[in-house]
């Protein structure tokens, strides 16, 4: 019974499944670590690297949209102002690159809690407005300012030495340093979710007028919670910057913000996990079909209606609502 | 009705004056007076449309009053914000149950614990760290006698245990004055007699005032009534006042209440 209650504690799928819960995470846990340091010696690391970061990205936007409600229509501004910034940093000031990455993490931070002051005070559809039209202010300024260097972007940004030392132009280097970044921000969503913080978070998701009536002033909450989405999508938006090495307005355009909301709902809202799958899916149909002469946005629009259409939960949502989910003591929370 | 003004009383820990609410070209609320006493139940009644649940948004700030003034314990509230008014201690309930549905009992009521306990902000520490709490969250669970459903979501609650659970989670603020819009509406006999009772025990020391349309329970535990009639204030009193006013009875409680 202590064990039982122990559970409901430490996990986000408090039903109190008991031992099978932790287990089942447990194995799927160490399943994908062994995937995920296997992998860049079967498969182009390039392509591991903008799946890992696009994941983040679509984690650090489920953090908002999932877990406190909020629908952002402008999430490209802190993945694309990251970039610019990284890039920038990295190429002019030749900063090492992990201070590079943290420069563009602190930008979309910043530009994250001038975005959220405005847009929180809306809710809903205005909501997502706000931030579209806040996201496509910062799409002009990036096309018009000097040091994004307009249509043509930051270009051959060099990789560097981490800490003064790796050398990441080693692509199996530059692999486990994208992989540590990805595991870090994880392991930061995690705990944001499962902390005080995030109960209260739930509680607003959850009722509103009543976390206002017991005293919670819930614009700062949220506000807290999109700094912190904006600050970790900035830390995948750095980070590709240093993959491509380039960084231009394809990263601040409004189809990036549309494409992070198609890989979080296709994943499933809501579920930690759940984007990750939803931008590996995406990611990987953009790029075998690439090559193509059928137009991917096609397919990806197919994909996503069949999703929306058959697992209205996303891929993970689905999965853990399913018998075998339940089975394994996942809990979909809505 | 001069004589007894607020300032006058030392127990009125609530007071309103010339509370008027228009939306549009209609007044919901007309110029209510409204003294809430230290330790006392004070029942709001009146028909359906009378005002009732508008004078509640009003007092706990959900509304901006039009005109009008509202004092908390001394202090003008008029043009405060209602997460403000709550932890100045003015908490309410809501008409229809408010409860966190996908969470716990014991969330629930550890969620009301976390900002009185500074343990609202740290998104770095684990949850565990939310149980010392449990201490405290336990009494009040077993104040209104939820220990059987602690760990149970509070949605698989019945509609009077969801109540009694909110009513629990109020009091965790341990609130100078309870606001309750219809606490017994819609629940059964042995639902309303505990509520009863838990309403008369935390009116001991703290305010309460509460919407509700069960008569005998309002006679039963209240001891000020105000009725309210098209957004106005019809009499006001104890249950004897109250009851023996020929607009009232004509007006909403009908002969078989008097």
């Amino acid at each position: 019974m202590s064990d039982m209650t122990r559970n409901d504690m430490t996990s986000t799928n408090s039903a109190g499944a008991g031992g099978g819960l932790v287990n089942a995470q447990a194995i799927f846990l160490l399943i994908g670590l062994a995937l995920l340091l296997a992998a860049p010696f079967f498969v182009y690391p390039i392509f591991l690297m903008k799946l890992l970061c696009f994941a983040l990205f679509a984690c650090a936007f489920n953090l908002l949209l999932g877990y406190t409600g909020l629908l952002s229509f402008g999430h490209a501004a802190f993945f694309g102002g990251a970039a610019y910034i990284t890039a920038h940093t990295v190429k002019e000031w030749g900063v090492t690159p992990e201070i590079g990455v943290l420069l563009g993490v602190l930008a979309a931070a910043f530009l994250g809690l001038v975005m959220g002051f405005v847009a929180i005070r809306r809710q809903g559809i205005y909501f997502a407005m706000i931030t579209l039209a806040l996201a496509q202010m910062f799409f002009f300024f990036c096309l018009q300012a000097e040091f994004t260097k307009g249509e043509d972007g930051i270009q051959s940004v060099p990789r560097g030495h981490l800490f003064g030392v790796v050398d990441l132009n080693n692509p199996i280097a530059m692999y486990f340093f994208v992989l540590a970044v990805f595991l870090i921000g994880m392991a930061i969503i995690w705990r944001f979710v499962n902390s005080p913080f995030g109960m209260i978070l739930k509680s607003i998701r959850e009722n509103e007028p009543r976390a206002v009536s017991l005293g919670y002033a819930v614009d700062r909450y949220k506000l807290g919670a999109f700094v912190m989405s904006a600050a970790l999508t900035g830390l995948a938006g750095g980070v590709k910057a240093l993959v491509f090495q380039f960084a231009t307005l394809t990263d601040v355009s409004w189809q990036m913000s549309g494409e992070v909301i198609l890989m979080t709902l296709l994943g499933g809202i809501g579920t930690l996990v759940g984007p990750i799958f939803g931008a590996g899916l995406v990611v990987t149909l953009q790029n075998y079909l690439a090559t193509s002469s059928f137009p991917v946005t096609i397919i990806t629009g197919v994909v996503f209606m069949v999703c929306v259409l058959v697992f209205r939960r996303g891929i993970i949502g689905e999965f853990y609502a399913s018998r075998l989910g339940r089975k394994l003591g996942f809990v979909h929370r809505r | 009705m001069a004589g007894q003004h607020a300032q006058t009383d030392s127990r009125v820990v609530l007071s309103a004056r010339g509370l008027t609410r228009d939306f549009g070209g209609f007044t919901a609320v007309n110029k209510v007076d409204l003294d809430v006493r230290h330790a006392e139940v004070h029942a709001l009644i009146g028909p359906n449309g009378a005002g009732k649940t508008t004078v509640f948004n009003l007092l706990t700030k959900f509304l901006q009053p039009t005109r009008g003034t509202i004092h908390l314990l001394g202090q003008d509230i008029t043009k405060t914000a209602p997460d403000k008014v709550a932890r100045m201690g003015l908490v309410r309930s809501f008409q229809i149950s408010a409860v966190f549905p996908h969470m716990s009992v014991l969330d629930n009521v550890r969620i009301a614990l976390q900002r009185p306990n500074n343990l609202a902000v740290q998104f770095w520490r684990p949850l565990s760290a939310l149980d010392r709490l449990n201490e405290r969250a336990d009494a009040l669970i077993a104040a209104v006698g939820l220990e059987k459903e602690r760990d149970a979501f509070a949605v698989d609650l019945s509609y009077g245990r969801k109540r009694v659970l909110e009513i629990a989670t109020t009091l965790a603020l341990d609130p100078k004055v309870m606001l309750l819009d219809e606490p017994m509406a819609g629940m059964g006999q042995e639902d309303v007699a505990a509520i009863a009772k838990i309403i008369r025990n935390v009116a001991k020391d703290r305010a309460v005032l509460m919407v509700e349309h069960n008569l005998s329970v309002v006679a039963e535990i209240s001891d000020h009534i105000t009725v309210l009639q098209r957004g106005e204030i019809l009499a006001t009193g104890n249950y004897e006042t109250v009851s023996s006013n020929p607009e009232v009875r004509s007006a909403y409680m009908g002969t078989e209440h008097a």
